[in-house]
Formats: C-alpha cells, structure tokens, sequence
C-alpha cells in the first residue's frame, strides 16, 4: 500500500471524531479550542491530500464508504479551512462558550456529507448534521422552534423522498429531495430559519451550518438526476424571487447578524439559480459561486465575529466608526463583501459574470433579475461596511484594540486568498468544469446558440 | 514593430496594475513611509505613461491606426466563454489612457505635498493607484468585459475617496449615495455587454464584433438599428450614472466631500468623462440609431442647460468648478449625439473628423478642469492678486433671475429629492415592511413576544439610531489578544 493508497477523506472525518474526545475532557476551555484547532488543522492536511491524490494519481483518495470526485474535491479542503479558521481565532472571551467537542463531532460530519455518495449514507449524515445548532441553541436558552420546525420539515421531506426512492418512485423522491434542499438552502417561504439561527445562535456555529450551502449539495446529489423537468423551472422562479427578496431585505437591515443571512440566503438562492438554468455556463459560474461563497462569505461572517469579540453586537442603524480601532477588519471586511458580489479582481468576479451570461442566454429576464441581485448585493455591503467602519470619531482615549496572531493571519491569508483566486481563476475553474461535466452530461444541458 | 508596441501596450497596462497590487501588499503589511507611496505611484505611472507615448509615436511612425494587444484568455469555459484579455491601442484610447496617466502622474506628485501627514496617507494613494489602474483599462480595453472591469474599479476607488474623511458621516452617506448610482450604471452596462453577446452571436466581447472591423473612427456598427438602440440604450444609461448626467446629476456636488486632490482628477478629469469616452468607443451605434442619437442630444443639452443654471448660485468653488465640469460635460455628450445624427448625412471623410470634436473636447476640458480644481484651495489668494492687479475690486454678477428659477438653481433642480422619495423611500419602505412581517413570523413561530421589530424607516444610510458604540461592551485588549493557553 502506497500513501496515496491511504483512506485520507476516512482520516479526515476520523480524526475530528476521535480528537472530540481529549476536547471534552480538557482541563480548561482554551485547551479545548486548542485540540479543536489541531483537529481541523490535521483535516484540512487530510482533505488537501485526498483532493491532490484525486487530482494528480488518478486516485480515490478514500476508502469504500467516502469519495472524493469533481463536485466535492475542493469543497472538502475549504469545508475543514473555515472550521480551522474559526476554531483558531476564538478569543479567550469566546472560549468560554465554545464547545470543542461539539465544533468537532461537527466538522466531521459535515465533511462526512460532502464526501458520501450513496444516498443510504447521506441521507441520514444530513440529518444528523441538523442537531448541532439545535443544541447550539439549546444551551444559549435561544428560542429554537423556528429552527426546529424547518428542520423537522427537511428531515422529513429527505426520508419521505429517500422511501420513494427506494420503492422505485424516483422522479416523486427527487421532488420530495428538491423541497428538502429548498428548505435546507433558505429558499422562500422556508427561509425564516436563517437569520433567525444567526440572530439566536452562536456566529460560528451559523456560518458553519450555512456557509457551505448543504442545501444545494443534498440538491445536486440527490435531486437533480431523476428531477422531472417541470421541477426545474418552479425552482428557478422560487430561488430567483428569494433572491432578489433576500437582497432586497439585506440592504435594509438593522442588524448585522441579520444581514450576513439574508446575503446568505440571497447567494444560496442565486447557486440554485445556476443550477436550475442547466447551462454550461449557468452551471460552472453556480459552482465557481459556491467555491468563491463558502471563501467570501464566510470570511466576512468571521471578520463581523471579531468585531462583536470587540464591540459587541453592532446594530447597522448607526455609524460605529471601527475604522480608526481596528482598520485591518475593516479591509477584511471590505474585501470579503466586494468578493461576495464578485467584483473585479477577486474570486467571485468570474463566477458572477458566468451566471449572468448563462442565465441571460437562456432566459433574458432571469438574467436581468440576477444583476439586480448583484448590484443590491453590492450596495448592501457598502451600506453594511460604512455604517460599521466609519462615520464616527473613536472616543477620545479608545485604545486601538489589535487582531491576535491567528486573527491576523486569518484575515491577511483570506484577503490574499480571494484576491489571487481572482487574478488567477482558471485552475479553479477547471475543476468546476470538470464538475459540471460529471454532474450534468453535455445532453442535459440547455443549448447555448453562438 | 507590432512585437514592440505589443510590447509596449503590455507595459502600459501592467505598471499601474503591478503598483496597486505591491501597494496593497506593502500597506497591509505595514507602515511605509511617504517617500516610497508616493514614489512608487509614481514610477508606476510614469512607466505606463512613457509605454502609451511609446505606442503612440510608434503607430504614427508606421500609419498603424488600430493595434490589438491581446494577452491571451483569461477565463475559458468551454465551449464558447472565452473571457480574452485584450486592449486596443487606437485613436480614441491611445489620447485618453495618456491623459488618464497624465493626469495621474500630476495629481500624485500634487497629492504627496497636499496630503503630508495626513492620517489616511496610504490608504489615498492605495485608491488612487486602483483608480489609474481602472481607468488605464477601461481606456485601452477591447473588449466589454475588460471595460467593465475597469470600470467598477474607477467606481470603487472613487466612492472610497468620497468617503476618505470617515470619521465625519456626511462623506460616507455622500459616498454611500454616489455608490448606489454606479451600481445602477454598472447594472446596466453590464446588461449591455451580456445583449451584445446575445445579439452579436460572438462570445468573446470583442468590441470590433459590435462595431466592424474599421478603425475608430471608421467603424460600421454590424448590429440592425433596433439592436443599436437597445444596447446604445443601457450604454447611454450607464454613461448617464457615470457622468453624472440627468438625472443623476445631484451626486456630483456630493462627491466633493473627498480631498481636494481626488475631485480634481475624478470630477474635474477623468471619471465624470468615462461616461463620455464610453459613448464615443460605440459611436457607430449612434449612426446607426437615429432615436439613441437623439436621445444623446436632448439629454446631453438639458444636462449642460441644467449645470449651467445650478453653477450659478452655488457657494463653494468646487461645487461650482463641479456644475461647471458638468455643463462641458454635457456639451460633450450633445456632441456626440449631433455627431451620430449628421455622420451619416456628411462625406465620409467630414463625418468621420467630425468624432474627434468631442474627443479633443474632452482632453482639453479635462487638462483645464483639472488645473481649476487643484487651485481651489488658494482661491481667495488668487482673487486677491487678481484685485491687486486691476487695482479694483473683481466685477460681480448683475443679472437677476426670477424668483421660481433661483430657487430651482438653489436645490439644485430638487433631483436629490426626486430620486429619494420616488425610487429609495418606497423601496426601503417596502423592504422593511417586508423585514417586520418577517420578524412577527418568526416570533409567531417561536411563541416569543414581539421585540424584534426593527425600527420604522429612517433617513439616509443608517435610518434611526439606537445605540452608540460606547454603550456596547468594550473588552480590553489583552482579553481579545490572548488566544493561546
């Protein structure tokens, strides 16, 4: 046996579950950050490797039960970097609402999702990958009937449709697992759970949940082989109307919790968008979004955690004027959000305009529709980045108040990160190609005339 | 030759570019010291100067009108997107990516004295180098993505500079304003770079598959007449948000929040004129559509009319030098709009000459713009000279308009007003209502009583304050720093 013969995804869901427990024994909470920090940091060593070994060998990176392909190969490795990300630059203050082993039994399960392929394994990781925030919840003595209800409808749409599935029922179990997806992913009207989880819950354990789109994974794995075809037109219009909605609501918040999930929610739906429009360029800018959101948006999740770490929870109906204290969130800010809404020079910049031409190729109207999510996305970002940064004088005294080390180096490796996956998007793309290639058979596609 | 100005179109493009990008890493780094920000811009646009001067003479040289840089592709998906990185060095883009460093150039060395020690000296040349960068390529582009890109980037870097005093919150909400207009403009542009994709059945957004293969200013748009004026349309209305033409003219005053440095070379030079120099990159469009070339008239008319009434009461010298940037500007626009309604009807080659009426315009008024607003600040001097010098005092204003017509001039054609209570107001009262619904929902939902409410509609950027950064827990630094056991 070779190394790379190894079952690197099984080491990598393994070792969070196994470090889980030396995290819930240790003696104090910075300790438990710190295992939890060594656990994602050995999983995106783990995932990373298994993404090469699929790349280069030709391998499988895996064992029977896991898988890497196309879809999930960098997905994986970005999955265990925001967990790594955010265990490492958790504050003492946090810590002592930190759960280590809970951050870890979650990480490997949602590396578990995004690595299975049978549907008898991933229907039930799915569901299972719900409970964490529920009890992220619980413990905060949060409100968590929102969240319950939406999840209990998602877990049972996903058996329902798993049932029919297995009796032959195909194309009625792929609706079933559409409905699901769309609840899991905030479409409308099952998008309430979002802001409600980042307004009540924990920031991290939001972004978490949320940040790498679940929803339009269990969609893409489950649904859209046997999806009949008029399910894919009512998604469109359902997701297209979420997201111009949730854009909408983004630009008018109040809160800044509020507004990360509603920008969420807007993208998420933007994905499905792409998916559902089954254009090649539709689809590989949906993909190439997904890839850039789970970087963009989540890093911009993590910069506002750092800020309320400072400050608190900032309502965005005044001017905080943060700039002067803490500049470098700021630029980390800045850039997260300009990336989000794919401008010039930073990742998302390339999947945007794919999923504009796609979709305007092949529908006019959903084209228009998607660049006016883009440009009140845009706004709300800036909206969201003045009132936060500017606009008022640091009291007179205020002390700047710098990032730690992990916090720095979280922030500056994001920035680069999405700024050089900008210059340079191609290789990223390429495996988004590859992906749509594998998922979406060039006879399914929608003809794009020239 | 063509390696040579290949060559040399590379290097205009990529001096600029590589500064911005050392600039940010070496400022996010740290804490250079002046001398090498500024130095650093300089280098950058005196190189991409001297290489755009290098193309220029190398092209009259050899009676090249029209050289295609291409740098390869970008972005390939295949089968048909191919995002190709290409810029076109020809009559039109040649002048105005000198003038853009040019002006850069001046204003930079301008800047490094004009903005000593002032707190956010880095940051300004960090967006002042994003800005030539930004202008560099929507001036050579050759293709609608790259202007596009180009573009947004000028946006950015000029609404960052509207609110570079951030510390006040009248800049930022003037930014703020300024950034919902471009993005608007953007939207449309970019609507109009995906129709022509769709119209053109090519996909690579070449411009020359918009406009014929002559060059500037000898092309011959290939789209039919209706197509001309739907995409000359959202090329015009994108121009409008840039330019500050009508109705958007009311940001243009705002935006003379930023340092005086900025203004000079954003609204006195080069911004207020992309919208221009967008217009004339598609002017076969014009030629090809009577209804978009009339259009163009009319409004580049009203715009000038508009300017010229509203300079007249303003009260500060940049908000006046700004109306008055408009008003040329507005000429400018007219001018385009005449050229593609009589370029048709004239001899081919008093129709074509007739295009470079508006591009000398431009340069000329930007160079002289550009030195009006860097003396802005030494007005009262200059007027004391000037008084010193005739030995009396400067003649004022006799004439008197009506009473209705000054007011008008006064609130600036009341256009602030109409765009906020007619587009902004009931699109945030909307959302926000939607917002509360939202809320009472998820309060229904969780049996919790209804506190989370947001607050009703506000003015402006923030709505109604709540609370203040002071009533929020502050932990110390050490508690924040310390992340290790």
């Amino acid at each position: 046996m070779t190394w790379h013969d190894l079952p690197w995804l099984e080491i990598a869901v393994g070792l969070p579950l196994l470090l889980a427990v030396p995290a819930a024994l240790a003696k104090s909470r910075m300790a438990g950050v710190w295992w939890a920090t060594a656990g994602c940091g050995l999983s995106v060593l783990a995932t990373a490797i298994a993404w090469g070994v699929q790349h280069w060998a030709g391998g499988q990176g895996s064992g029977p039960l896991l898988r890497v392909d196309e879809l999930s190969a960098p997905l994986l490795p970005v999955v265990a970097l925001l967990h790594l990300l955010t265990a490492a630059t958790t504050s003492r203050q946090k810590a002592e609402r930190f759960a280590p082993a809970r951050f870890l039994l979650s990480l490997g399960m949602r590396l578990a999702v995004f690595a299975a392929m049978q549907t008898w394994l991933l229907v039930p990781l799915l569901v299972a990958a719900v409970v964490p925030p529920f009890f992220d919840l619980r413990v905060r003595g949060k409100p968590t009937r929102v969240y319950v209800i939406h999840m209990a409808a998602f877990t049972l749409l996903l058996l329902l449709g798993w049932g029919l599935s297995a009796a032959g029922m195909k194309e009625a179990g792929a609706v079933l697992f559409v409905l699901a997806a769309l609840v899991r992913g905030g479409v409308l009207p099952a998008h309430v759970w979002v802001p409600d989880l980042f307004a009540n819950g924990s920031l991290n354990s939001a972004l978490l949940s949320v940040g790498p789109l679940v929803g339009v994974y269990a969609a893409v794995r489950l649904a859209m082989p046997d999806a009949p075809a008029w399910v894919l037109p009512v998604v469109t219009v359902l997701s297209l109307v979420t997201a111009v909605y949730s854009a909408g609501l983004a630009v008018v918040q109040t809160e800044v919790r509020r507004f990360i999930a509603h920008l969420f929610v807007s993208f998420a739906s933007l994905v499905f968008v792409g998916l559902e429009v089954h254009t090649t360029e539709s689809s590989t800018g949906a993909l190439a979004l997904w890839f850039s959101l789970m970087l963009s948006a989540t890093g911009l999740g993590l910069v506002v955690r750092a800020v309320e770490d400072r400050y608190g929870r900032l309502p965005l109906n005044a001017h905080h004027g943060l700039y002067e204290r803490s500049p470098l969130l700021a630029v980390g800010f800045l850039v997260c959000g300009l990336a989000c809404v794919g401008f010039p020079g930073t990742v998302g910049f390339v999947s945007a305009e794919l999923l504009v031409d796609g979709t305007l190729h092949a529908n006019p109207w959903v084209g228009v529709s998607v660049i006016a999510v883009s440009a009140l996305n845009g706004i709300a970002v800036l909206r969201a980045f003045w009132l936060l940064f500017t606009g008022r004088r640091a009291p007179a005294g205020a002390a700047e108040l710098p990032l730690s080390r992990p916090e720095r180096l979280a922030v500056i490796g994001l920035c680069v990160l999405l700024v050089a996956g900008g210059l340079y998007p191609q290789p990223e793309l390429d495996s988004r190609i590859k992906a749509v290639d594998v998922l979406f058979p060039a006879g399914d596609r929608q003809p794009h005339e020239h | 030759m063509n390696d040579v100005i290949y060559w040399l179109g590379v290097v205009a493009v990529a001096a600029p570019t590589a500064v911005t990008l050392l600039l940010a890493v070496v400022v996010l780094l740290g804490r250079p010291p002046e001398w090498f920000t500024h130095r650093l811009l300089q280098c950058g646009t005196v190189i991409g100067l001297l290489a755009v001067v290098g193309v220029l003479v190398l092209m009259l040289v050899s009676g090249e009108r029209d050289v295609k840089v291409n740098l390869g592709t970008w972005v390939h998906v295949p089968p048909n997107y191919h995002f190709q990185l290409e810029f076109l060095f020809d009559r039109l883009s040649v002048p105005f990516a000198a003038l853009s460093l040019l002006l850069c150039g001046v204003i930079g060395a301008f800047a490094a004295r004009y903005m000593h020690r002032e707190p956010g000296f880095h940051r300004f040349f960090l967006l002042f180098a994003l800005f030539a960068t930004g202008m560099t390529a929507a001036a050579v582009a050759g293709s609608v993505e790259t202007l596009f890109a180009g573009w947004e980037l000028v946006g950015l870097s000029s609404v960052l500079l509207i609110g570079f005093f951030h510390e006040r919150p009248a800049p930022v909400r003037n930014g703020f304003r300024v950034w919902v207009v471009y993005r608007a403009a953007d939207a449309a542009l970019l609507l109009a770079a995906i129709l022509t994709h769709l119209m053109v059945k090519e996909h690579d957004g070449d411009f020359h598959h918009l406009l014929g293969s002559g060059a500037w200013p000898y092309e011959a748009a290939t789209v039919e007449p209706w197509q001309a004026t739907v995409i000359g349309g959202l090329l015009l209305f994108a121009a409008a948000g840039k330019s500050a033409l009508l109705p958007f003219s009311g940001w243009l005053p705002r935006a003379m929040e930023g340092p005086t440095p900025s203004s000079a070379v954003f609204y006195g030079a080069l911004s207020v004129h992309l919208g221009a120099f967008l217009l004339l990159r598609v002017s076969p469009l014009f030629e090809k559509s009577v209804p978009l070339a009339s259009v163009t008239l009319a409004l580049g008319l009203c715009t000038a009319v508009y300017a010229a009434v509203v300079g007249r009461v303003q009260t500060d010298i940049k908000s006046v030098l700004s109306f008055a940037s408009l008003t040329q500007v507005g000429i400018i626009v007219a001018e385009i709009g005449l050229c593609g309604l009589l370029g048709g009807q004239l001899p081919d080659s008093w129709g074509e000459a007739l295009w470079y009426v508006p591009l000398v315009h431009l340069i000329g008024h930007a160079c002289l713009r550009t030195l009006q607003f860097v003396r802005a600040p030494s007005l009262l001097l200059d007027y004391k000279a000037v008084e010193n010098a005739i030995g009396d005092k400067l003649p004022r204003a006799t004439a008197t308009p009506g009473l209705g017509l000054y007011r008008f001039a006064l609130d600036r054609g009341h256009l602030d007003a109409l765009l906020s209570e007619y587009v902004a107001r009931p699109f945030v009262a909307l959302f926000r209502s939607f917002d509360r619904l939202e809320g009472k929902w998820a309060d229904w939902l969780n049996g919790t009583p209804g506190d989370t409410a947001p607050p009703s509609v506000g003015g402006g950027l923030a709505g109604r304050p709540t609370a203040s950064p002071s009533s929020l827990p502050h932990p110390s630094p050490a508690e924040l720093t310390e992340t290790r056991p």
